[in-house]
């Protein structure tokens, strides 16, 4: 539902049915909401049929890069000679995306659910939540959920009687974005700096401790027990325009818009409906700028582009973006995107974790030359300059961190290039006094 | 060092059983060290250098270790921080919602007049800070460990009042 507002007509509610509703925290509230039917369901079937209809239900990565579900999970290794790990990936700081806080904050016990049925696919004993260290709220909640969880006998060393040991435990990070990338997370589990790592090898081969880990994000882990519940053909055929793309997708909608929150629409929903219907349009008197539909690092649309904007991640990638995270940020005409592309850079030179020159530097220099900009003191060539940055940040790290700053800015030049046109000419006062 | 011969301990007793028990969930003795320095935080609201010195011992791994991890992760504290320690999102989601005018309407109210620096009457430190995962809640601040949503220039007087008197929670 479009928590925190009421659920409209046209979504299509499945994680987040109970956003909002405190009953769903309890393991006994959750129980009577149809809540670990789906475990139990897999706990008898063989982890591989559990893989296989989580891959022909078509479910993809929703923590950004959309890779097929089950085909992860079947590249773990089948025989087991080390340990298996599951890592859930609820770092959440993608700036625009906010939707694993909500199910965690309102249905701990589907994130569990979905988190067991992963551990036993793939043959894990333990899986670690990984949760940003902001968010305090969410980190009680869990907890209190997977006590619950452990004294229902839902997890531990024989799980709802299955004879399975399932553990669980959150681990909390200490406010570092780049700790969302899952090799980076995975040092961070380990007590290390959070630097992401160079691969291959991949985690399926060498992860955690060095032992085959799958890692997947809050809202796919979620997504796996209704899967499981309502079968894979019933998910595949959640799709309103490309095959390729199914089920529903929670939607964070924030920035210039009259009811921003979390909107769950089966994909292939136009974005232009999500923007004036269900978040009810801009502010009074303003009109549509700019959106960026997949969180801050996905290429920027335009008002005639995000008009006509499928959201699935074919249909994002049609119109020139990509559906990332979902965390859709809109900006109105009272927006200064030379100001707030500076803004997303600082974000990424803060966070940056310093292992590559070009990120490095690259970032930091960006931010430099957008401030000279908004002083009044660019020039032409800094415009020049700022694309070739762009282009020396972009494939060439460890990690794409590098490459999500360079995103909104060439964007943001192509895009809005009068605007940086209006600061460099002297037609636009200088919004800083420093750069 | 004067403040490592005025260092006490902090694991022991309850804390000590706690990390013992976090240590039971991971393979590895050094996969504690975050929640280790979490529990530090905690008990002392900061990280002195004897604690990183003691979990370095507990963990079998070098204080320059411990530093190395603390120091990248911008929640742990590696200085003390006003009775109050105020983070406001100024990301671009929040800040196109007026982040900025909140982080003014919070230095005026609070006296700290400048970003970093610490309230006259000890009280408050305010610090902008990246993304903050609650964009559709604009804007949002922690004051220490409680998160706050939907803050606006207008509730700021509010806020500031309710943590003057003290730590309030929630
Ligand atoms: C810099 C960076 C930050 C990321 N942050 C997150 C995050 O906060 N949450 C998340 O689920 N994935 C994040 N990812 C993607 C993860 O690396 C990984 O692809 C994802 O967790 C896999 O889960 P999925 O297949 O279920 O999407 C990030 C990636 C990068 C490069
Ligand atoms: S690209 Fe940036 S964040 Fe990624 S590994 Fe390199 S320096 Fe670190
Ligand atoms: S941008 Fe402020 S919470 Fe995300």
């Amino acid at each position: 539902m479009g928590y925190p507002h009421k659920s409209d007509p046209k979504e299509n509610v499945v994680l987040s049915e109970y956003f909002g509703d405190a009953g769903a925290r309890t393991y006994d509230g959750w129980v009577e909401r149809g809540g670990y039917k789906a475990l139990k369901t897999a706990l008898g079937m063989e982890p591989n049929a559990v893989t296989d209809i989580v891959k022909q239900s078509g479910l993809r990565g929703r923590g950004g890069a959309g890779f097929p579900t089950g085909l992860k999970w079947s590249f773990m290794p089948k025989e087991k000679t080390r340990a298996h790990y599951l890592c859930c990936n609820a770092d959440e700081s993608e700036p625009g995306t906010f939707k694993d806080r909500e199910i965690m904050r309102w249905t701990p016990h589907a994130l569990i659910e979905g988190c067991a049925i992963g551990q036993y696919a793939i043959g894990a004993e333990v899986c670690y939540i990984y949760i940003r260290g902001e968010f305090t709220e969410p980190i009680k909640v869990m907890q209190a959920a997977l006590d619950a969880a452990y004294a229902n006998g839902v997890l531990g060393d024989n799980a709802m009687g299955s004879g399975k040991k399932l553990d669980m435990y959150i681990h909390r990070g200490a406010g570092a974005y780049i700790c969302g990338e899952e090799t980076a997370l995975m040092n961070s589990i380990e007590g290390r700096r959070g630097n992401p790592r160079i691969k291959p090898p991949f985690p399926a081969a060498a992860g955690l401790f060095g032992m085959p880990t799958t890692i997947n994000n809050v809202e796919t882990l979620a997504a796996v027990p209704h899967i499981i519940n309502r079968g894979a053909e019933w998910y595949s055929g959640l799709s309103l325009a490309s095959e390729k793309s199914s089920g529903t997708k929670l939607l964070s909608v924030c920035g210039n818009v009259r009811k921003p929150g979390n909107y769950e629409v089966t994909m292939g929903f136009p974005l232009k409906e999500l923007i004036y219907d269900l978040c009810g349009g801009m502010p009074e008197g303003r009109t549509l700028k700019a959106v960026i539909p997949g969180g801050s690092s996905v290429p920027i649309l335009t008002r005639e582009e995000a008009e006509g904007c499928i959201l699935d991640y074919e249909g994002c990638v049609a119109a020139g973006t990509m559906l990332g995270s979902g965390g859709v940020i809109v900006f109105d005409d009272s927006v200064d995107m030379v100001y707030q592309i500076m803004r997303l850079a600082k974000f990424y030179a803060h966070e940056s974790c310093a292992q590559c020159t070009q990120c490095r530097e690259g970032t930091a220099w960006t931010v430099r030359i957008l401030e000279r900009i908004l002083a009044g003191k660019g020039t032409q060539d800094d415009i020049d300059l700022l694309l070739d940055l762009a282009d020396q940040m972009t494939g060439k790290t460890i990690c794409v961190l590098s490459d999500s700053c360079a995103v909104p800015v060439v964007s943001g030049i192509t895009k809005f290039r009068d605007e940086f046109d209006a600061y460099i000419s002297g037609a636009r006062e200088p919004v800083l006094t420093h750069g | 060092m004067q403040e490592a011969a005025e260092y006490q301990s902090v694991f022991v007793g309850a804390a000590r059983e706690k990390l013992d028990d976090i240590m039971s969930r991971y393979p590895t003795k050094r996969a504690a060290l975050l929640p280790a320095l979490w529990i530090v935080q905690e008990e002392r609201d900061w990280i002195p250098e004897g604690a990183m010195i003691e979990i370095a011992e507990l963990l079998d791994i070098t204080a320059a270790q411990v530093k190395g991890v603390a120091t990248f992760y911008t929640m742990y504290h590696k200085h003390p921080v006003g009775e109050n320690f105020i983070q406001v999102c100024t990301t671009s989601p929040c800040n196109v919602c007026g982040a900025e005018n909140v982080v003014k309407a919070l230095l005026k109210e609070t006296g700290c007049g400048e970003l970093g620096a610490t309230s006259p009457d000890g009280k408050f430190t305010i610090t902008e800070v990246e993304c903050l995962g609650a964009c559709g809640f604009a804007t949002p601040i922690m004051v220490n460990d409680d998160f706050l949503d939907s803050v606006t220039m207008e509730t700021v007087p509010e806020v500031v009042a309710r943590y003057r008197d003290g730590k309030a929670t929630g």
